[in-house]
């Protein structure tokens, strides 16, 4: 197991309130979007796309990148964050989410931007397409991994369930899938809509390598990844346990802003919670 | 008449088979109907390249899209009423909207399942997959058809989808005709009136064909296979000659076929028209050939409807 050194966690979380930040700012120009569970996704995807993953923001399609799937594709807004910040395309475009004609869809669309690996955005099918993309890696026999990112409340889905039986099934121990359990959906606590616990213990039913961690903790995001390349035979569920609009205050576990974007004086107060100077 | 019968499923197999040997990127799925798709004469032949996805249907759609993505050229497989309307969203979200190479070939369609009855027939899947963007969808009439379409539907870039039938179908066109992703064909000349099928219709528009020439009319019959997207010219041609059109389909009238061949016509040419298919119905168990007959999808129906149009005409 690698010990990471210091600066390059701080990196990280520094790459992640970048994120944050333009999270507030997108959602903001848009006047909607989904923050809460972007905020709550932010240190997974700045851990994947500045230090776990293998790509070229330069060159998307070279083959034998490392594959993201955000199945839960409301984060659209920290996804893009993190593509543009990684150099997939200008940072400025940020601001176009939600515009007519921009490459940024309210959901990602992967025929209009480079670095969206598949469209998503109605819930649940993101880790059947994980499946499909480690079995063309294992038939052509390539080392790439699948990284998956799931919301909490698309586990309510069957097609989740079928996709975790295939994976177990074909061993597809190049993937590694992230559940970002902020536990809140649109309508409550997700144990309040439809209970999920244990969902530990489903992802080991179902066959699957679970590493719990804390989701907003770079050292933890990182030594999972780390550990679930050494599994052999399964494959690996991160169950990150987050807060959903992690790191602004008055969005914490705040339900209204799942769907809903900050008017301009939350505008301002996040960012500056954010460390912005305004 | 007296036909010939062949099955499309086994010709399917054939040409999937054909299909492994000569290309490295075919993968088949299939949701755990591989006997009766015939998918599993590939996966004998090519275990590594076919994945039994188990009775999961929208889990393969996805499956499907992941491989796609991936540069796999991507079959996938199940009876009809399955591949479609159980899997739609994943369909339309996963290759539909991201145009991915993914061909849904479904077996089992139509009323002509006969015994299992509506749960497993369907009447809906060509209207269900034919209002999706960047699909295309063929209907084969015959066994040689089902073959010529697979084999072009590997070599097709984008999602497609082709309904084949239970039940060997009659044989109606020749082996060495040339076959074409949008391009319908004539089967029969004529002037008076032309009748145009898809599937196993075809051989019925050729029955009806010889009664109405005992009766002297001549019409024309018309294979259109090519749904989506339609064979506009040929519908053009067709009614430019004979003024009037009867459509014929194993499926609900209601968005088939013979829908999107009335839609380019108001539009752009109107005629008399008549639709024979499901009159907006589900069917039963019976027999196939007894459900056709109980349902209408006969050539006495289309005697019956060409004869209407000609009056109006």
């Amino acid at each position: 197991m690698t010990a990471y050194p210091d600066d390059v966690i701080v990196e990280l979380e520094r790459r992640a309130n970048l994120i944050r930040r333009h999270i507030i700012r997108m959602t903001r120009a848009a006047g909607s979007g989904h923050p809460g569970g972007s905020l709550s996704s932010t240190d997974i995807l700045s851990a994947l796309y500045f230090k776990v993953m293998h790509h070229r923001p330069t060159d998307p399609s070279w083959e034998d990148r490392d594959r993201f799937v955000l199945s839960k594709g409301h984060a659209a807004p920290a996804y893009y964050a993190a593509l543009a910040e990684s150099g997939y395309f200008p940072v400025e475009e940020l601001l176009s989410l939600r515009k007519l004609g921009s490459r940024l869809q309210g959901h990602p669309s992967k025929s209009k931007l480079p670095g969206v690996e598949m469209s998503t955005g109605s819930l649940g099918q993101g880790l059947s397409v994980a499946n499909g993309m480690a079995l063309a890696a294992k038939l052509d026999r390539r080392a790439y991994r699948i990284y998956c990112l799931c919301g909490d409340g698309e586990m309510q889905s069957g097609q989740i369930w079928e996709a975790a039986m295939l994976g177990a099934h074909y061993e597809l121990d190049n993937i590694t899938a992230f559940l970002d359990r902020n536990k809140l959906q649109i309508d409550g606590p997700t144990e309040k809509i439809m209970s999920l616990e244990p969902l530990a213990d489903k992802w080991k039913a179902f066959g699957w390598h679970v590493i719990e961690i804390d989701g907003h903790n770079m050292r933890e995001i990182l030594d999972a990844c780390d550990k679930a390349k050494e599994v052999r035979n399964r494959p690996t569920m991160v169950l990150a346990h987050t807060v959903k609009g992690k790191g602004v205050s008055f969005m914490e576990n705040a339900l209204s802003f799942h769907g809903k974007s900050p008017n301009d004086e939350e505008t301002k107060k996040a960012l500056r919670e954010l460390g912005e100077d305004i | 008449m007296k036909w010939t019968y062949a099955s499309q499923r086994k010709e399917y197999g054939r040409a999937l088979v054909e299909l492994g040997k000569s290309r490295k990127d075919v993968v088949v799925l299939d949701a755990d109907l591989s006997g009766s798709t015939r998918t599993a004469d590939f996966a004998k032949e090519f275990p590594e390249h076919f994945f039994n996805c188990g009775i999961a249907e929208q889990n393969m759609m996805g499956v499907a899209a992941g491989l796609a993505a991936s540069g796999k050229v991507v079959f996938a497989s199940t009876f009809a009423v399955f591949a479609t309307g159980r899997c739609w969203d994943q369909i339309r979200q996963s290759i539909a909207y991201p145009k991915l190479n993914v061909k849904i070939c479904a077996t089992h369609a139509g009323i002509t399942v006969g015994g299992d009855g509506a749960s497993h027939q369907t009447g809906e899947d060509v209207a269900l997959m034919r209002t999706l963007p960047n699909f295309t969808v063929g209907v084969p009439s015959d066994a040689a058809e089902a073959f010529k379409m697979t084999k072009a539907f590997a070599d097709w870039n984008g999602p497609c989808y082709m309904r084949m039938g239970r039940l060997d179908f009659p044989n109606v066109t020749e082996w060495d005709a040339p076959f074409k992703i949008g391009k319908g064909c004539v089967l029969r000349q004529g002037d008076d009136i032309t009748l145009m099928g898809c599937g196993i219709m075809v051989s019925r528009c050729l029955e009806a064909a010889e009664v109405l020439e005992r009766r002297n009319v001549s019409a024309q019959v018309i294979n259109m296979s090519a749904i989506k997207p339609l064979d506009e010219g040929l519908v053009a041609a067709a009614v430019k000659k004979t003024g009037g059109i009867v459509t014929a389909e194993e499926h609900n009238v209601v968005s088939g076929m013979g829908a999107a061949v009335a839609s380019y016509l108001a539009e752009h040419d109107p005629v008399p028209m008549r639709m024979v298919g499901m009159m907006d119905t589900f069917g039963e168990s019976g027999e196939g050939e007894e459900l056709m007959r109980k349902y209408g999808l006969t050539a006495d129906r289309i005697i019956e409807a060409a004869e209407e149009v000609m009056r109006r005409r």
